[in-house]
């Protein structure tokens, strides 16, 4: 139909957008982790720097929401795809901005003596970085199952947050000079813990556009 | 969609349920023939009493034949059949010594283009009354149309020019004129095939606010073509094609993640 | 092409105001308020169409109240019920009794009505007249009837009016100035009629006094005046023709007058 046409193509350069917005925010939790664990300010800088990008792509994709919206009136399916789009584009800028957060705290803490063993902070970031890719993957492929795959990963790093919370009050307590240094490395964990809680945000949107079931605030 | 592959940690948050209501029109294995050409295929449907249930589909799915067996007037085409059943509270309106008459004045009909006969506006109003001697004396027969044309929001328009020539009234006040006309007689159930489909959008949000009003009274079924409008103005939708009834759902659910893949399909414009 | 279908639109008006022209001219001279009035006198001693004007008016009476509602009746069931075999057969004995020559009709009304009662009367022409009349009326009504949108029909069913009642009091009312167009053409073309009166009413030399007489009328008393041997009566018959273009134009103009109004 020629006048479906036009929606189609429209609804795939959504999805696109989405894609590329979630790849982009993907890289920079990358290239985060990887500036916190080489002590790489160069790195940072980059991520800090690619965020504009990440920002003026969540703006594109509202406004061609809306009008989707205004213009198509979609309904069913497309109406749950695109309202799904519109809610996890800020979520996914959202997860590029603690991407910055964890960059900007590389700075500072290259100046601070370095944590011999900061396993679980990587650990965290690997298991964020490959929820976030396969939430992606599981919204490209319209697949719920997968989607709820994915929210289950997410305790895995609650529990990783709470025993580097408790490992990193202990040093604190134990070797104030480094107090400094511990309290950033505490953020730089709670910002991978919300991107956690992001991702699983993203899925549940997933679940939503795929099979019109609501399951957030049911855990 | 089913839900059935839902790990037990998550369930889903129930959306908000129609009340429940008494069914007004029941409707049971109903065929209709057009001579040998079969135009609707087993339908079974139960329309609630008080609530606004829109028929939607393609055209030529059978959603105007459909409509007009619930009010018989499908008999004045000749040739026609029917077969399957019909009750209206709980009475067969097809059974072999049904009073027609009767049926129709209990169950209203407001057209596609409006229909206003060449007469006064207040003589058009007062037809069904007076044919069916529903008022003893003029007062009373004055404050019925009065009342009928004030549920039907054209009062104010009119007030002053009743004995004036219905004709002379725009197209969206002829089409609440002739929903007075209708409401009048004080039917039960109003069927309304495309009431706004011949008006400007102004006329056409009036008459869709009306139906808001009206179902608070009436059981009011709506055959429209507008999926919008189905959307904004009614409870229940009923999908045709075909001849067939392929699903009927609360209007909400029906337009969010309907049962059938051919219902979504026609939803979201992809055929028809 | 424009000054083609001009040229020939003047030659057809312009034939038309020539026979009336004609006519005026060769009939003004006889034309005054006697002649109008009187009765027939024999030759030389004057009279006129008096008579003839009153016989016709009678005619043209007694065969509207029997043909225009037996028309109407006809055409209703026609519109209303016209599909059946029986509608079918119906109409096609209505479009030939239109094209049947008012002579024959004549004939036939002479046999069955004038010679049962052994003498010429109004009461036969009138007859005669309804006849030619019933087919006019009754398919111009089927046709005005079927002018009636068919959505008016249903919005009366839908408020529970029953068939009979729609027909009357919707649809008829709806229909009525065109039936009443109709109607009006018939009587405009009976009221031309000479031939089927030659052999009912007959015609008469004085003012009818009741319809079991023989009756005189406009279109008789012109034929009789024109075959005569006196050129006064053919002046006479010069002015009658006058007088009944006039009535006839009359009436044309009434009903363009009176359609003009549509609901």
């Amino acid at each position: 139909m020629e006048v479906h046409r036009h929606l189609d193509e429209e609804l795939d350069a959504l999805r696109d957008g989405v894609l590329r917005l979630g790849g982009e925010a993907e890289a920079a939790l990358k290239r985060a982790m990887y500036a916190l664990t080489k002590r790489d300010s160069e790195a940072a800088r980059e991520v800090l720097e690619h965020d504009d990008a990440i920002d003026e792509l969540e703006i594109e994709i509202d406004r061609q929401c809306i009008d989707i919206f205004v213009l198509r009136q979609p309904a069913a399916r497309d109406l749950r795809f695109v309202m799904s789009v519109a809610k996890m584009a800020p979520v996914l800028e959202r997860i590029g901005d603690h991407g910055c957060n964890i960059a900007r705290a590389v700075f500072d803490l290259n100046n601070e003596p370095e944590l011999e063993n900061h396993i679980r902070l990587q650990q965290m970031g690997e298991i964020a970085s490959s929820m976030l890719a396969q939430a992606l993957d599981a919204f490209a492929r319209n697949d719920a199952h997968a989607a709820r795959d994915v929210i289950k990963r997410d305790s895995e790093i609650n529990d990783l947050y709470n025993e580097i919370f408790h490992d990193l009050i202990e040093m604190m307590a134990k070797e104030p000079a480094t107090a400094t240094r511990d309290a950033r490395l505490l953020f730089v964990a709670k910002h991978l813990e919300r991107i956690g809680d992001y991702v699983t945000d993203i899925c549940e949107l997933t679940v939503y556009m795929a099979e019109a079931a609501i399951i957030k605030h049911r855990r | 969609m089913s839900n059935s592959i839902i790990a037990p940690k998550f369930e889903v948050i129930n959306r908000a349920a129609l009340p429940a209501r008494e069914t007004k029109i029941a409707v049971e294995g109903l065929n209709f023939f057009y001579g040998r050409t079969q135009a609707l295929h087993n339908i079974t449907l139960n329309i609630p009493e008080k609530m606004v249930m829109a028929f939607i589909g393609p055209s030529g799915c059978g959603k105007t034949t459909f409509l007009r067996t619930l009010n018989r007037m499908n008999d004045v085409i000749p040739g026609t059949r029917v077969e399957g059943k019909v009750t209206m509270d709980s009475e067969d309106v097809y059974a072999p010594g049904a009073d027609v008459v009767e049926l129709r004045r209990k169950v209203g009909m407001v057209f596609q283009k409006s229909n206003p006969f060449p007469k006064s506006i207040f003589d058009n109003v007062a037809y069904g009354l007076r044919i069916n001697r529903l008022t003893s004396n003029k007062s009373a027969l004055e404050d019925r149309v009065a009342t009928a044309l004030q549920d039907a929001a054209l009062w104010s328009e009119v007030k002053d020019r009743l004995k004036s020539s219905a004709l002379g009234l725009s197209g969206g006040q002829q089409q609440r004129l002739c929903i007075a006309r209708a409401l009048a007689i004080q039917p039960e159930v109003i069927l309304m095939d495309e009431p706004a489909s011949a008006l400007d959008p102004i006329a056409t949000s009036k008459i869709e606010e009306l139906i808001f009003d009206l179902k608070k009274q009436y059981t009011i079924v709506i055959v429209t073509h507008n999926m919008q409008q189905a959307a904004r103005v009614s409870d229940l939708t009923a999908f045709f094609l075909l001849g067939k009834l392929i699903e009927v759902n609360a209007t909400e659910k029906m337009f969010t993640a309907p049962d059938e893949k051919l219902t979504e399909d026609y939803i979201t414009g992809r055929f028809g | 092409m424009t000054t083609l279908t001009a040229l020939c639109t003047l030659v057809a008006v312009g034939i038309l105001v020539i026979i009336l022209g004609y006519i005026a001219m060769r009939g003004i001279g006889a034309l005054n308020l006697r002649f109008l009035v009187d009765s027939p006198r024999p030759v030389g001693e004057g009279g006129g169409i008096g008579n003839a004007i009153v016989g016709s008016a009678v005619l043209l009476l007694l065969s509207c109240a029997v043909g225009i509602p037996l028309g109407i009746a006809t055409g209703v069931y026609l519109s209303e019920f016209g599909g059946g075999m029986f509608a079918s057969v119906v109409r096609f004995l209505v479009d030939t009794l239109t094209g049947i020559p008012s002579i024959v009709t004549g004939v036939f009304i002479y046999a069955i009505i004038v010679l049962r009662m052994k003498h010429f009367s109004a009461f036969a022409g009138g007859i005669a007249l309804a006849l030619i009349m019933i087919p006019i009326v009754a398919r111009t009504t089927e046709e005005m009837i079927k002018l009636v949108p068919h959505s008016l029909r249903e919005g009366a069913l839908a408020l529970g009016a029953p068939q009979w009642r729609v027909t009357l009091g919707i649809v008829i009312p709806a229909a009525a100035s065109g039936i009443a167009t109709g109607a009006m053409l018939a009587i405009a073309r009976v009221s031309g009629e000479t031939a089927p009166l030659l052999f009912t009413a007959f015609g008469s030399r004085f003012f009818p006094r009741n319809l079991n007489e023989p009756i005189a009328s406009l279109t008789v008393q012109i034929y009789n005046y024109a075959i005569s041997p006196y050129d006064e009566w053919h002046a006479q018959a010069w002015a009658a023709t006058l007088v009944l273009m006039t009535l006839i134009l009359s009436i044309n103009i009434l009903v363009r007058f009176l359609t003009r109004q549509k609901f």
